[in-house]
């Protein structure tokens, strides 16, 4: 009796220990990037793009990579996302689930899963050399939809397959066709989830760095066009930190709270939107 | 009304005959109660009856489930068609994720019904044939979920009746139930019972004395005995039925 008790309380401070860690590390890294950014973080930051000499130590913001971002992420995530569903429906059983393609779609997403975001950077640039593009708003999204990709794909296929078999079977028992029960049943009981795996996407798209390094280039200015480069956070991050100069290398830490800001609002958004849906 | 008989009608799962060789005339407008211990075959059988089986997988079906003298199990009928003839009940309520009076309008929208003003008739309709409205009239606008699992069921009923089906299957409908959800449900059927065939599955033989007609008892997927309801309970022909209905088997 006494050993069972001393391996339950083991295993309960080994469960409590990993929860610890786990708080202890997002709270370290959210420590030393507002301890170091906040001072920095100024309004100017936020409302203006870079002047002369920012990267200098001059006036200035980021206003150009935070839209450029949230146009990169946000394209990518909608583009994601619109291949995903067809993608998510046919590995139901109802439609492809038990087929050698389908296998093969889950075995590919996983290698995609797994594939550093750096060689989906270096295959777009070869692809964007090969169509005669330059580095772009429209480049980069694509480089990023392939690393938010199988994330979103593989995030809602865990969502959709929880759905239980009976609450399909009312709807089929009604006369209702796959495609009506899909888009009617399927993915209203499954939209709080696909809201989860929107914005892990989102997250892991907005804070990506390798994609977007060749694909997307670096400006400035405002993303205009989808065929003008566009700046990104990351980058901003990764630019500024590279100076030698002190206050500028504190400006990437405002960057990087700035990025944190983003997908923490998003976070929160997504967690009132999912429960409204509910 | 339409007439449902099954005739040589044989399951099986993966290859393990899980109904073998049932022929069964099922009685027009009265409530009939296919009865039997667990993995008897009851559920296989009603599933048949709608074509509910087409979704399990590795199930292989042979014979027929003629209704009105059709086939149902030819590839070539429209299980659509076929499923709006057949309102059903699953042994737990499963509302469809959006309000209470969508899960109504459900039905009725998917076969083409726009109107409103006659989607507003049938919700109203529905509800009240499953003694529900008084409950919910007030609230059509919140989600299925919040209703209690005794309401559940009752708009599931209600949601098989806006279909305007011929036939209401009920597979144990009220073994999810509390005694008091379920006894209205048990009403419910005693009032549709004339205007509906209604095939139920259960598993409580006081329930089918209840409510049954007439009864079909099945056994290890063998078609034992059917007949009206007193006859089988009075004079059980059978050596299983005798040995179910005194509970020396169950």
């Amino acid at each position: 009796m006494d050993v069972k008790r001393v391996e339950e309380a083991v295993a309960k401070s080994l469960m409590g220990l990993s929860a610890l860690l786990v708080a202890a590390s997002l709270g370290a890294v959210l420590i030393v990037v507002l301890v170091r950014g906040l001072p920095a973080l100024t309004l100017s930051m936020l409302t203006q793009v870079p002047r002369g000499g920012y990267y200098l130590g001059g006036e200035g913001g980021v206003l150009n990579a935070i839209v450029g971002s949230l146009c990169l992420a946000g394209g990518a995530t909608v583009l994601a996302l619109v291949i995903s569903l067809p993608i998510v429906l046919y590995q139901q059983k109802e439609y492809g689930g038990r087929t050698a393609l389908a296998g093969l779609t889950r075995l590919a997403l996983d290698v995609m899963w797994g594939i550093p975001s750096i060689v989906y950077g270096a295959f777009g640039f070869a692809l964007m050399l090969y169509l005669g593009l330059r580095a772009s708003l429209l480049g980069g999204i694509i480089a990023l939809t392939f690393v938010e990709l199988p994330i979103m794909a593989r995030a809602t296929q865990e969502v959709v397959k929880m759905i239980p078999a009976e609450l399909k079977e009312a709807s089929y028992a009604l006369g209702a066709t796959r495609l009506e029960t899909a888009s009617k049943v399927v993915w209203r009981y499954a939209l709080p989830g696909t809201l989860t795996a929107i914005l892990l996407a989102f997250g892991r798209g907005i804070g990506d760095a390798a994609s977007v390094l060749f694909t997307a280039g670096f400006t400035d200015r405002l993303p205009s066009s989808l065929t003008e480069p566009v700046a990104s956070l990351p980058l901003a991050v990764f630019f500024q930190i590279g100076t030698p100069f002190p206050e500028v290398q504190q400006r990437a830490y405002a960057s990087a709270v700035i990025l944190l800001m983003v997908v923490l609002t998003l976070s929160l958004l997504c967690r009132l939107l999912s429960k409204a849906s509910d | 009304m339409s007439h449902i008989s099954v005739r040589n009608l044989s399951v099986s799962y993966s290859g393990q005959l899980a109904l073998d060789d049932i022929s069964v005339d099922i009685p027009d407008g009265q409530i009939t109660a296919i009865i039997g211990p667990s993995g008897c075959g009851k559920t296989t059988l009603l599933r048949c009856c709608n074509r509910l089986i087409d979704l399990t997988d590795g199930a292989g079906v042979s014979g027929s489930v003629l209704i009105d003298g059709v086939n149902i199990l030819d590839p070539s009928v429209d299980a659509i068609r076929l499923r709006k003839k057949m309102g059903y009940l699953a042994q737990r309520p499963y509302p469809l994720p959006m309000s209470i009076y969508d899960n109504i309008a459900y039905g009725p929208r998917i076969h083409g019904v726009k109107d409103r003003q006659e989607l507003g008739r049938i919700v109203e309709r529905c509800f009240r044939a499953a003694g529900l409205w008084e409950e919910v009239r007030g609230r059509l606008r919140d989600s299925a979920t919040k209703l209690s699992v005794g309401q559940q069921q009752r708009l599931c009923l209600a949601r098989a009746l806006a279909i305007e089906p011929e036939v209401l299957l009920g597979d144990e409908p009220t073994s999810a139930l509390d005694p008091v959800s379920a006894q209205l449900v048990e009403k419910r059927f005693l009032e549709l019972r004339g205007d509906y065939t209604i095939v139920l599955v259960t598993h409580i033989l006081r329930q089918a004395k209840r409510l049954a007609d007439y009864i079909v008892f099945l056994y290890m997927g063998e078609l034992v005995e059917q007949g009206p309801t007193a006859e089988i309970l009075a004079n059980p022909r059978d050596d299983r039925t005798r040995a179910y209905l005194t509970g020396d088997v169950s």
